[in-house]
């Protein structure tokens, strides 16, 4: 829970921009922050959203790493150049987005990767917010290995015809009996992607496989709500949300 | 939500970004995430050249009221530059 360490406590963690060798053995950034110590820690990797590999993620990886979590936050859009967060995200944009494959061996590589580190337990989330909890989700359908899933108003899990594109040629939901992680949503109810009868829908697919998951939704919140640089923050919810999160990955990973 | 809705087009013409005017290759608009308007969503134009980097991009945020406004003033401008006949 969010502000209940032991103040005599020695809390502590440290946070960087480092590489990783990621889909097709590309050296690719990521930011890694984590409780300072031998752990082992339990590790999450943390999807970007849209916008791009931004302070916000990097924070909110922070966030994970005081609560005793081994983070990973890969730039999945590191092959497009470099730049402030939002110059690459408009170029990302301008070529359609970051393909679908290429997000899924990122984080393929980054399980891999955070496994194989001297100060991780070994078991591994997998989160995301707005297009990065479509990833998470997506990954989790994919890629065998991950001990939890938070999807955090992913939109487009659920995908008309039209919303298929190149670079993302599958609906998530579709993948539905391949999941292989337990999965917490949050979701907020004034949401137009995923709007509410999608969560619905994604819900009862969930139900329909047999597969374990705890739906979250907010009244008085839409999309992005946790983002507290935005107008879309909803502080009540967003903390309720985050302490939804915490205690998900505490039973999940811990 | 994300929208994914982004169209772009090869462009000739030049932008001032904080180092100056350069050529312009490529216009992209979009409607998805605002980085800088109040609004969740906007209006993106991003006015770019990335042969010569990321950064070289002009950018702007507009609402849709704003954006109709702009396409009616610039198809205005372009049918009077037009009867002019000094385009070309």
């Amino acid at each position: 829970m969010w502000n209940s360490f032991r103040t005599d406590s020695h809390l502590g963690i440290t946070a960087e921009i480092t590489t990783y060798s990621a889909g097709g053995g590309d050296h690719i950034h990521a930011y890694v922050s984590r409780p300072k110590g031998d752990g082992p820690f339990p590790g999450v990797v943390a999807i970007h959203h849209m916008p791009g590999w931004d302070e916000f993620y990097q924070e909110f990886s922070e966030r994970l790493a005081r609560h005793g979590y081994a983070v990973i936050a890969p730039d999945l859009y590191c092959r497009f150049g470099h730049g402030t967060p939002d110059d690459v995200a408009a170029k990302v944009r301008s070529q359609g987005g970051v393909h679908d494959d290429s997000v899924v061996a990122d984080c393929a590589a980054a399980l891999t990767w955070l496994q194989a580190q001297p100060w991780c337990s070994g078991k591994v989330g997998i989160i995301g917010s707005c297009s990065g909890g479509r990833h998470a989700t997506l990954t989790a359908s994919k890629v065998p290995g991950f001990s939890a899933l938070v999807d955090l108003w992913g939109g487009g899990v659920i995908m008309e015809p039209d919303q298929i594109t190149p670079a993302r040629p599958v609906a998530p939901i579709d993948l539905t009996a391949d999941l292989s992680a337990p999965i917490l949503g949050i979701f907020g109810n004034d949401d137009r992607s995923p709007t509410a009868e999608q969560v619905d829908q994604h819900e009862a697919e969930l139900a329909k496989h047999g597969k374990e998951y705890e739906f979250h939704r907010y009244d008085g919140a839409g999309h992005g709500f946790f983002y507290y640089h935005t107008p879309m923050y909803r502080q009540e919810q967003a903390m309720d949300g985050w302490a939804k999160v915490l205690d998900f990955f505490g039973r999940k990973l811990g | 939500m994300c929208t994914n809705i982004s169209e772009s087009a090869a462009i000739k013409g030049a932008g001032k970004g904080p180092a100056g005017w350069f050529a312009l290759n490529q216009a992209t608009v979009g409607f998805d995430h605002a980085t800088h308007s109040e609004a969740e969503h906007a209006l993106l134009l991003d006015f770019t050249n990335y042969d010569l980097g990321t950064d070289a991009r002009v950018a702007v945020e507009l609402d849709l009221t704003s954006g109709r406004a702009l396409l009616e003033q610039l198809k205005a401008t372009i049918e009077a530059a037009e009867a002019t006949g000094l385009h070309g």
